[in-house]
């Protein structure tokens, strides 16, 4: 079980993690125009807080399920970098052997029952995980991940109700950007706050800033106590936001210039980093720290490009019917 | 060997399953103390209670999906949908989520689900408690897609689809249920995949499965008496299919009908006609007929559902066109 608060050596390491994150999507635009990568790609640049404070709380024996901008939370609950580089250039040794690629990054041995290309779509699938883990008597959680957009969908509703009646481990983790693709929070919702949908479900609805990376933990922490101590479930909503367009082809008509640099100065990597130093970090370890998340996803990078893509046959594989 | 109903039969595979596999267990709406809409899981929340049988709130969509999320996690969830009309509230979970995940994750994850579901018509439940639509699940590579038409076959596929790996569809017909035959008491299994010919005919192969087999088989009593040999294959698995059993029979008989109960257009029976064309062509005596139901929504009163739902006598006036060669 988590800890609620961490120490400041621990936050180093989730500092690392931010970084190998933005910087893997950083990489994506590029990999596009050069051709690498092909498709639909969805970057959580600016909600890394999220990511990585939720997965820092969870264990190696706990779930996550995933949503179309999910290559944060599947770095952060332990996917290899190499293998997630891999799969995001369609190469066989991707952790999907290039069958699944940016929208269906999983491995059920990690505890990622998988990205998800509809949205809603892991919040049934994480309710039934968390049935598993109490049928089975598993010391395990589950932690669900979608977006403002999908508090919208009929699985939201009938997942916080099935989970909460019948007391299921499951942290509904709700990421709102403010954007459900071009949709407006404020436009979509009648309410301010995802969070208080909570109560029509009978859970505990808890709100937290989602790129102040300690209180992600803290409260997701608090929310793994509730769940593993057999009082169910938790909608847990971080307000956060994601700094590109809803995919890489975005022309963001829908928000202003303005807008989006005032959220880029709550950046939850600059604010780590600013508390880190604060806190006796050395610019040096931090220097450092950064070098080493370059250089891991430079090896990543390196990694899938020199690797095999899927032979034609492949096609035919891992389908029975 | 026991006389049986299919239900009785559907609910002692079940039962026998969830003895063998302490994984298995049943989840759907009104399951447990009401016993299922048409009591066949009653006596199985009887023996194993609230755990192994769950009944859940009004939610297709999250109870197909949470079965999703528990077999990633190695159960065996038995969902039920009540009638099959009732689906088009969960088809993400069914199509984008248990029909991919196994091709998505190349080979990561398995979906070892089965979800229950009634089809057909003929208890004059209408428009939204009598459709037959098998065909969209048959469509979707990475299902597999069954329908048993007999109490033996009952049972011994859904024990097949419970031990199976995969996402089994398992389509029960509502007037098959008080259907009765001869049962084996010891452990046995119906392969998934593979038809069967329900009785054996020289001169025309009547391809059908599900509720329509109970009237293939009067048909073809009737035609018997004027010399008419129909051989009735009941195809039992609608994906994937069994081409190799159809494909035997027809360059035998040289002449085909198929026969369902869902409506014409786009049907199983243009699937298995296409298939034909394709394997048996240079064997066929006349072009292949097929009988379905009618290009309408179920209707209510019951001279007017009885329009819609393909008859004995359509049966039997068709195989004596084709016979003569009209």
């Amino acid at each position: 079980m988590g800890k609620k608060s961490l120490s400041t050596e621990e936050l180093v390491p989730l500092y690392k993690k931010m970084l190998e994150i933005r910087t893997l999507e950083l990489l994506i635009k590029p990999l596009i125009r050069e051709g690498l990568m092909r498709g639909f790609s969805h970057q959580s640049v600016g909600q890394e807080g999220v990511a990585v404070g939720v997965c820092s709380a969870l264990s190696d024996r706990d779930y996550i399920t995933s949503n179309h901008r999910g290559h944060g939370h599947v770095v952060a609950k332990g996917a290899d970098l190499k293998r997630v580089m891999a799969e995001l250039l369609g190469r066989a040794t991707g952790c999907c052997g290039g069958k699944g690629g940016s929208m269906h990054i999983a491995d059920p041995s990690l505890g990622i029952l998988g990205a998800n290309g509809i949205v809603g779509a892991g919040m049934p699938i994480a309710v039934g995980a968390a049935l598993a883990v109490k049928k089975q008597g598993l010391d395990s959680v589950v932690a669900c991940f979608f977006g403002d957009g999908a508090a919208n969908e009929g699985s939201f509703h009938e997942s916080l109700n099935l989970a909460a009646v019948w007391r299921l481990p499951v942290l509904f983790i709700c990421e709102n950007n403010l954007y459900g693709m071009s949709g407006p929070a404020k436009k979509m919702l009648p309410i301010k706050d995802i969070a208080i949908r909570a109560k029509g479900y009978g859970m505990p609805g808890i709100i937290g800033d989602g790129n102040d990376i300690e209180e992600v933990h803290k409260l997701t922490a608090e929310a793994i106590a509730r769940a593993k101590s057999g009082r169910g479930p938790s909608l847990l909503e971080f307000k956060t936001y994601r700094w590109f367009g809803h995919s890489v082809n975005d022309a963001e008509a829908y928000r202003t210039r303005e807008e989006v640099e005032e959220w880029k100065k709550l950046c939850p990597i600059h604010r780590l980093r600013d508390k880190l130093l604060t806190r006796g970090i050395t610019q040096e370890t931090i220097e450092h720290v950064e070098s080493e998340a370059n250089a891991a996803v430079e090896e990543a990078l390196e990694y899938a490009k020199s690797s095999p893509k899927p032979e034609p046959e492949a096609a035919f594989r891992d389908v029975y019917a | 060997m026991t006389m049986m109903t299919q239900l009785e039969a559907i609910r002692c595979g079940l039962s026998e399953e969830m003895r063998r596999d302490s994984s298995v267990f049943i989840i759907g709406e009104d399951v447990g103390l009401y016993g299922g809409v048409f009591g066949l899981t009653g006596p199985i929340w009887k023996e194993f209670g609230d755990d192994r049988v769950m009944d859940t709130p009004i939610s297709e969509l999250t109870i197909v999906g949470a079965g999703v999320g528990a077999a990633m996690l190695g159960l065996r969830p038995v969902v039920e949908i009540m009638f099959m009309d009732f689906i088009t509230l969960a088809m993400d979970p069914i199509v984008n989520q248990a029909a991919k995940l196994r091709y998505m994750t190349g080979g990561k994850v398995k979906v070892p689900m089965v979800i229950r579901m009634l089809s057909g018509g003929g208890l004059s439940v209408s428009a939204q408690h009598s459709q037959s639509i098998e065909a969209w699940f048959a469509h979707i590579p990475g299902l597999k897609v069954v329908a048993p038409a007999t109490a033996y076959d009952g049972k011994g596929l859904i024990k097949s689809a419970i031990r199976d790996d995969n996402t089994v569809i398992f389509i029960e017909h509502k007037l098959l249920y008080k259907t009765s035959d001869e049962v084996p008491d010891d452990d046995y299994t119906v392969p998934i995949g593979k038809a069967d010919i329900k009785r054996v005919g020289k001169d025309i192969s009547l391809i059908t499965y599900s509720g329509m087999l109970p009237k293939a088989l009067a048909a073809a009593h009737e035609l018997s008496e004027e010399g008419i040999e129909l051989e009735v294959i009941d195809l039992r698995t609608l994906r994937p299919l069994d081409s190799a059993t159809i494909m035997e029979s027809v360059r035998r008989t040289g002449k085909a009908i198929v026969l369902h109960e869902a409506p014409l257009s786009v049907g199983i029976g243009a699937e298995v006609s296409a298939l034909i064309m394709e394997g048996a062509f240079d064997y066929l005596d006349a072009p292949v007929v097929r009988i379905a139901g009618k290009e309408v929504p179920s209707p209510y009163n019951d001279t007017l559902e009885a329009q819609i739902i393909p008859t004995v006598e359509q049966i039997v006036t068709a195989a004596r066109k084709l016979r003569n060669g009209m």
